[in-house]
């Protein structure tokens, strides 16, 4: 400064230039800060409208619309030689009995197309429902039961207005014929809004007010153990062994590269090794959890391998010096001393880990997990799906009530996600230590 | 399969026991004086049953990942010369319906007496599989562990065979690693050279067209299809320019804001949520492009007389854009932060701004950090799946219009991979070549990235 001052003799100028300058530089600042606010701003911005959206669509799918039928149970159509056999009480034919109920409702409906329009205001699972109903108690033949029903997803989809009542009748999936008997049903309080308990306890089904998410959810979490159960063990060994007892030469140098880059490879390229090496090599079943569960390892271990060495590191040598020097092995000192306290560390990134794996999906798809599978799955070996693949399936699907059963599916994932991670957050909060 | 439950518990039981008797004998060898004992009494069960429980394992291990093939391949011996004749993919079929047999399910066509009896033969093989897998884990196990029961001695060194043993172990299990990259590379290039053995190599990479269709008969017109990639690597790069574009300028300032910028308060709050983006399984985020982002550009696109379709690349790029960008604060982050505070001091101390700071001392020198960070983030975009199979379309466009349809390589490979396939046809394979190219590209990016970044720390730690 001294010597530029020096250099140039008006010196007045120059603080006048530097002056005239800082308005400048100063605008120029605050623009700078602005544009840092207005970047992080939209980042949270994307984050709300994001769940905004999903959450908009989607908090209606916890209700459904159910439909009260008054139904003559008569004993010469569930059962005309009145035996009670579980198996003729199976068999018989339950949805003529709700149509009769149907019929018995709007008697003036006249005509094969009005008819078959009024049955489909009740979902095809109602016959189900009141084969269960029969079933459980089969003292009900000969009665007359009410019992609720779920309704069909358009006069859901009606109830909860997402279709407009007063558009063209041409513009409109239910019609106006079918839009008076809604309204008599619902003057008459047959129609309401329950909580939809059908969602949690069924699985997949093509149609919508029927369909749930337990088997996608069932074939998630078998997925996650055998996830679990290979890569906790696979990825603290893997993890140790190049922490605490690995030489340093080209070998090992070899996994870390191996390590690092396995975890930036994309997840669909380990779909397509569960395809050629699980399914065509060792001939694996097909959508089997088990093989979700191996591809899911694969991608998942260099998560866990990364976060455990992490953990191992930051375990203070004075530990392992202390055990060496009371004479344990240096197995022993890991084994006891050194493991134990970078457990939660460990842990803590298995977690995330599986928090990974839980929402992919990629890879899913490639090994077979995408078909449609009605049956809850119940092991490792049957065929099924996954959450996230449901989400997929359900998105593709082109009736609107899937929409918000697309967005249900994604409130609960990403209310197991957010679970996953409050864990690990606490785990961390609550284990972690400063040396 | 479903009794490798059973037998994996009755071989814990036997471990279990193998540990008891072990830890016994080393009492009863040591006359209950324990400092007699070279190790432990406990080293000694361990020893016993690690002799037990890993050589049955290993056989378990074994068994059922060969079971399926070889039962097969007999089968297919069993059946008769005149089926055996056909060709693979024929005889493929024939044992998928086989294997439809056995389970129970609807066969595609009538089964006659020859697949009733392979189908027979299968199911009989299967239960002497299951059985004798059942007994000769059982014995393997209990032989084991009657040899490492007959080794205890007093001075039997079973803590240093233990040990041994655990190292050997740790050493397996950093190899599945290995395994995994050599798994990946052989199983794509394998599939890639069958491949390319149908369809050349340059006209794979260069060729213009993509039209994968199936031949139903080999003298159909068109059976060949077209297998010009260059439409699907185009398209792949158009989603990530405009995710890119998205992504690096947001993740950037948010990164310099929240570093250089934000209160300690702030910055507590801003982050983690910036980093529940991250978070976010992207199958959510497809559905979120597909359902409300893709009709958003098109609505507002022919509200200003644009034609969008409604499959555009701008909603998937958009989005993709989203997802990146905690990917890309956080890389940067981490990076600004490694920038010596003495070089801050420095700028501060010659009367510079805090942007001025920013833009000309501490960009620079953060510059190849962000630039791999940028890189990596192209290599996530390029591998990214699910947004661009639910928002992008299937239709091969060779077009740098945002506004249009465009297709990509991960697109492609689940079309092409999902729902039935055979393994010869050039469309199923054509798939794992696309693969290699996308595990080349990606793992070109990285190394590059991490090229970069590694050479950038050397110069201030």
């Amino acid at each position: 400064m001294t010597n530029s001052t020096h250099a140039q003799p008006d010196s007045v100028s120059s603080f006048a230039r530097i002056q005239a300058g800082m308005a400048r530089r100063r605008a120029a600042e605050q623009r700078f800060k602005m544009l840092g606010r207005i970047a992080v701003g939209i980042g949270l911005l994307f984050l709300i409208v994001l769940l905004g959206s999903i959450v908009s669509k989607g908090y209606t799918a916890f209700w459904q619309t159910q439909m009260r039928i008054d139904v003559m149970l008569s004993a010469d159509e569930i059962d005309p030689e009145g035996t009670r056999k579980a198996e003729t009480l199976r068999k018989a034919d339950y949805s003529s009995l709700i149509k009769q109920s149907m019929r018995e409702m709007f008697p003036d409906v006249s005509g094969r197309r009005d008819r078959f329009a009024l049955y489909g205001l009740v979902s095809n699972g109602a016959a189900f429902d009141l084969r269960d109903r029969v079933m459980a108690d089969p003292s009900l033949i000969g009665t007359k039961v009410s019992l609720w029903v779920p309704a069909d997803d358009d006069v859901d989809m009606l109830m909860k207005g997402h279709i407009d009542r007063d558009a063209a009748e041409g513009d409109r999936r239910i019609k106006d014929n079918a839009l008076g008997w809604i309204e008599k049903l619902e003057a008459d309080g047959r129609l309401e809004m329950r909580f939809n308990v059908d969602f949690f306890t069924k699985g997949d089904s093509r149609d919508p007010e029927l369909a749930g998410i337990r088997g996608a959810l069932m074939g998630t979490i078998f997925t996650l153990m055998v996830t679990l159960a290979l890569s906790f063990p696979l990825g603290v060994a893997a993890a140790v062994y190049l922490e605490e007892f690995a030489p340093k030469n080209k070998w090992t140098d070899l996994i870390e590269v191996n390590i690092n880059n396995l975890a930036a490879v994309p997840s669909i390229v380990f779909g397509l090794l569960g395809l050629a090496v699980f399914i065509n090599v060792f001939e694996l079943p097909r959508s089997a959890p088990l093989l979700g569960g191996l591809v899911l390892t694969l991608m998942t271990l260099p998560t866990i391998i990364i976060a455990s060495r992490a953990a191992l590191k930051s375990v203070p040598p004075s530990i392992r010096d202390a055990a060496l020097g009371i004479g344990a092995s240096p197995m022993q000192a890991t084994l006891f001393h050194v493991i134990p306290l970078a457990l939660p560390g460990m842990l803590t990134g298995t977690i995330i880990g599986m928090a990974q794996a839980l929402g992919e999906t990629a890879p899913l798809l490639m090994i077979g997990m995408v078909a449609f599978i009605a049956d809850v799955p119940q092991g490792v070996f049957d065929p099924s799906t996954a959450l996230p693949v449901q989400i997929y399936l359900w998105a593709d699907s082109p009736e609107r009530a899937y929409v918000e059963r697309t967005s249900a599916a994604i409130m609960v994932l990403l209310a197991f996600l957010a679970l996953m991670n409050l864990v690990a957050v606490l785990l961390r909060k609550r284990f972690e230590r400063r040396w | 399969m479903t009794q490798t439950p059973i037998l994996l518990v009755l071989l814990l039981a036997l471990t279990s026991a193998a540990y008891y008797f072990g830890c016994k004998r080393a009492f009863r060898v040591a006359d209950g004086h324990i400092r007699r004992l070279h190790s432990l009494p406990g080293y000694y069960g361990l020893y016993v049953a690690l002799w037990a429980a890993l050589p049955a394992l290993l056989v378990l291990g074994v068994w059922l990942a060969m079971q399926g093939s070889v039962i097969t391949r007999m089968v297919v011996a069993s059946l008769p010369d005149a089926i055996q004749q056909l060709g693979p993919d024929r005889l493929n079929l024939v044992v998928n319906d086989i294997r439809n047999l056995v389970s129970g399910n609807i066969v595609s066509s009538d089964p006659d007496a020859a697949m009733l009896a392979a189908a027979e033969y299968y199911r009989s093989l299967m239960s002497i599989s299951r059985n004798a897998l059942f007994v000769v884990v059982l014995v393997v196990a209990g032989l084991g562990g009657w040899i490492g029961y007959s080794k205890i001695r007093v001075n039997h060194r079973a803590r240093n065979g233990v040990e041994s043993i655990i190292s050997w172990l740790l050493v397996a299990c950093s190899t599945v690693a290995i395994l995994t990259t050599v798994g990946i590379v052989l199983s794509v290039l394998f599939e890639s050279m069958r491949f390319f053995k149908s369809v050349p190599i340059t006209e794979f990479l260069f060729g213009l067209e993509w039209s994968p269709q199936i031949a139903l008969r080999a003298d159909q017109a068109g059976s060949s299809g077209a297998f010009g990639a260059v439409p699907l690597f185009a398209g792949t790069l158009l989603i990530t320019l405009i995710a890119m574009t998205v992504a690096v300028p947001i993740g950037l300032m948010s990164a310099i804001y929240l570093s250089e910028y934000a209160s300690a308060h702030v910055r507590a709050i801003a982050k983690p949520l910036l980093e529940v983006l991250a978070g976010i399984p992207t199958v959510v985020y497809g559905f979120f492009a597909a359902l409300t982002v893709a009709p958003f550009i098109r609505d507002s696109g022919s509200m200003l007389g644009l034609d969008v379709a409604s499959e555009s690349a701008l909603a998937a790029g958009l989005v993709m854009g989203m997802m990146i960008i905690p990917f890309v604060s956080s890389l940067s982050d981490d990076v600004i932060n490694a920038v010596p505070q003495s070089l801050r001091e420095g700028a501060y101390g010659m009367g510079a701004t805090s942007s001025e700071t920013i833009r000309r001392v501490i960009f620079p020198a953060a510059l190849p950090g962000i630039v791999g960070a940028i890189l990596l983030a192209v290599s996530r975009a390029i591998g990214e799946t699910m947004i661009v199979v639910m928002a992008a379309g299937l239709a091969s466009n060779l077009t740098a219009n945002p506004l249009e349809a465009v297709t990509t390589v991960t697109v492609q490979i689940v079309t092409l991979l999902v729902g039935d396939q055979e393994f010869d046809s050039p469309k199923t394979l054509a798939a794992f070549a696309l693969g290699l190219v996308l595990f080349l590209v990606t793992l070109a990016l990285n190394f590059v990235a991490l090229y970069i970044v590694r050479k950038y720390r050397e110069q201030y730690d």
